[in-house]
């Protein structure tokens, strides 16, 4: 069925009984083209251009819990394209574009809003290195602009800019960065992908793969083995489990990222704010509360749950750049488990078993990256090469020294 | 998270620094293959869901390194030992990980 605004008022006038779940509940097939293993966003997304873009409709995602239960459901939904170097910013740029079409694409309210993402600086040094920054991505053709203090005061008032260590001197504003609705995002490439012929296989477990000599051939699962011709992870978060499942060691660790929400507010800040001396970053969403984040705790964690020191840390920083945050209570908290790659940027490339693709290695930024990552791992399980805006996105950059190091920092600041 | 420091008693995670898995020595530069085994050392990780053996520096406290032993799955920590009692020949070396965050 097509949402409309006919279809609002038909079922509105019938008392919403036409309505018809978005996606079916299949039961596995024997056999694929393709399987995808991780029913989150770029999981989803995947199987979506899979079908939409190379006609590849004989697919299926496997999701061993419901679809979007992960960091897809995690996250604190920005999406910008303000990235440096260029093995980045033309992929996260092309993500944009996506986002900027999607709901029309999808026929699904993903809730984007172009909101605006304010990066601040605070010392000559930092500034600079933004300029630099902005530089790059107009290089790129994207928009960006560098505004001084009374540019960044006509826009924030209330920001604390004579704060004695960190007074704020400017910021970084990319005009259409913003914020989607991170669960609807999910559902949205659910429907459509299902409506394309996509089998969704939810609460289904890869337990393991089977192989024929080094290929790949499909995988074991909770409800029995499924045969494909290439299977795709994006998994994010236990790559390292399932590829290990593969016999693969990838250059990831897995560590817990926490996320804030506050009580629901009058609307307070309109776009999306960065603290530039520490980590901490903030938006609102619709429906009132403040969004809000910061470092990953910093050990290795599979527990989806974090610790005090982060959430002093983070509520410090909000502190610093917000004063008025002191008043705001805090409905909750949480935590995902980000596959934290050695340099800090993402995988999408084939590995060294055949017929085995990796999506992965997304660090605390893979939201903004949904529709891209969708999209060229779409391309490369379909093509057997990589799209132009992911190749230095490989994997063996770690042992052919080819990071992509725009913070210049992984798992561990100390070792890379 | 409390972390059974062998010298302080039980303390606070917010006085400790982390540098990671405590598996990976580093190889002999001199040997046949080093670059490969390098390479392992540096960015390859088990990344196992589960036991676990790592390195804590307890900065605000007695500045020791520890080897902490703790479960990734619910950050349940079975045990520390002093990194000097365990860690022979190729224990962290304080220079590179007192800035660790």
């Amino acid at each position: 069925m097509r949402y409309s605004v006919l279809s609002l008022l038909l079922n509105g006038l019938t008392g919403q009984r036409g309505w018809r779940p978005a996606w079916r509940e299949p039961n596995p097939k024997p056999a694929y083209d393709v399987i995808i293993v991780g029913g989150g966003g770029h999981g989803l997304a995947t199987a979506y251009y899979l079908a939409r873009q190379h006609g590849i409709r004989n697919v299926a995602v496997i999701e061993k819990g419901y679809i979007g239960s992960g960091n897809a459901g995690r996250n604190t939904t920005i999406i910008r394209s303000n990235y440096l170097l260029p093995g980045n910013e033309p992929f996260y740029e092309w993500s944009m574009k996506l986002w900027e079409g999607l709901e029309q694409e999808l026929n699904y309210n993903a809730m984007v809003s172009q909101r605006g993402v304010l990066n601040l600086y605070h010392s000559d040094a930092q500034r600079d290195a933004y300029a630099r920054r902005g530089n790059a991505m107009r290089l790129h053709g994207v928009d960006s602009e560098l505004l001084d203090a009374e540019g960044v005061r006509a826009m924030y008032p209330f920001l604390d800019f004579a704060n004695a260590r960190f007074p704020i001197r400017g910021g970084l504003l990319q005009r259409r960065g913003g914020t989607a609705r991170h669960d609807a995002v999910v559902w949205g490439y659910a429907r459509a992908a299902d409506a394309l012929g996509v089998d969704i296989l939810q609460n289904c477990e890869v337990t393991g793969f089977l192989s024929e000599g080094d290929a790949i051939t499909g995988v074991e699962t909770t409800r029995g083995p499924v045969r494909a011709k290439k299977v795709g992870l994006a998994v994010a978060g236990s790559t390292s489990r399932v590829a290990g499942k593969a016999g693969l060691r990838l250059p990831i660790e897995s560590h817990v990222l926490q996320a804030f929400v506050s009580e629901g507010l009058k609307p307070l800040i309109d776009g999306v704010v960065t603290f530039g001396a520490g980590h901490f970053y903030i938006s609102q969403s619709d429906k009132g509360g403040l969004v809000f984040g910061g470092d990953i705790d910093g050990y290795n964690s599979y527990a989806q749950r974090g610790n005090l020191p982060v959430i002093e840390d983070v509520c410090e920083g909000g502190m610093a750049l917000m004063p008025r945050l002191g008043r705001v209570r805090l409905l909750r908290h949480w935590g995902g488990i980000m596959d934290m790659s050695m340099d800090g940027s993402p995988i999408i490339d084939r590995t060294p078993r055949p017929g085995l693709y990796l999506n992965a290695g997304w660090c605390y930024g893979g939201f903004k990256a949904t529709p891209a990552s969708g999209w060229c791992f779409a391309h490369l399980l379909a093509r057997d090469e990589a799209h132009e805006t992911a190749r230095a996105m490989r994997l063996d950059r770690f042992r052919t020294g080819h990071l992509i190091d725009e913070k210049g920092v992984g798992a561990q600041p100390n070792l890379h | 998270m409390r972390i059974p420091c062998p010298f302080c008693g039980s303390r606070d995670a917010h006085e400790f620094s982390y540098l990671g898995d405590a598996t990976p020595r580093r190889p002999d530069p001199a040997a046949p293959g080093a670059e490969a085994a390098f390479f392992d050392y540096v960015y390859l990780r088990d990344n196992p869901a589960g036991a676990f053996e790592e390195w804590w520096y307890h900065a605000a406290g007695c500045r020791q390194w520890l080897k902490v032993a703790r479960d990734t799955r619910t950050h349940a920590i079975t045990g520390a030992v002093l990194a000097r009692d365990v860690a022979a020949p190729a224990a962290p070396t304080p220079a590179g990980g007192e800035t660790a965050r």
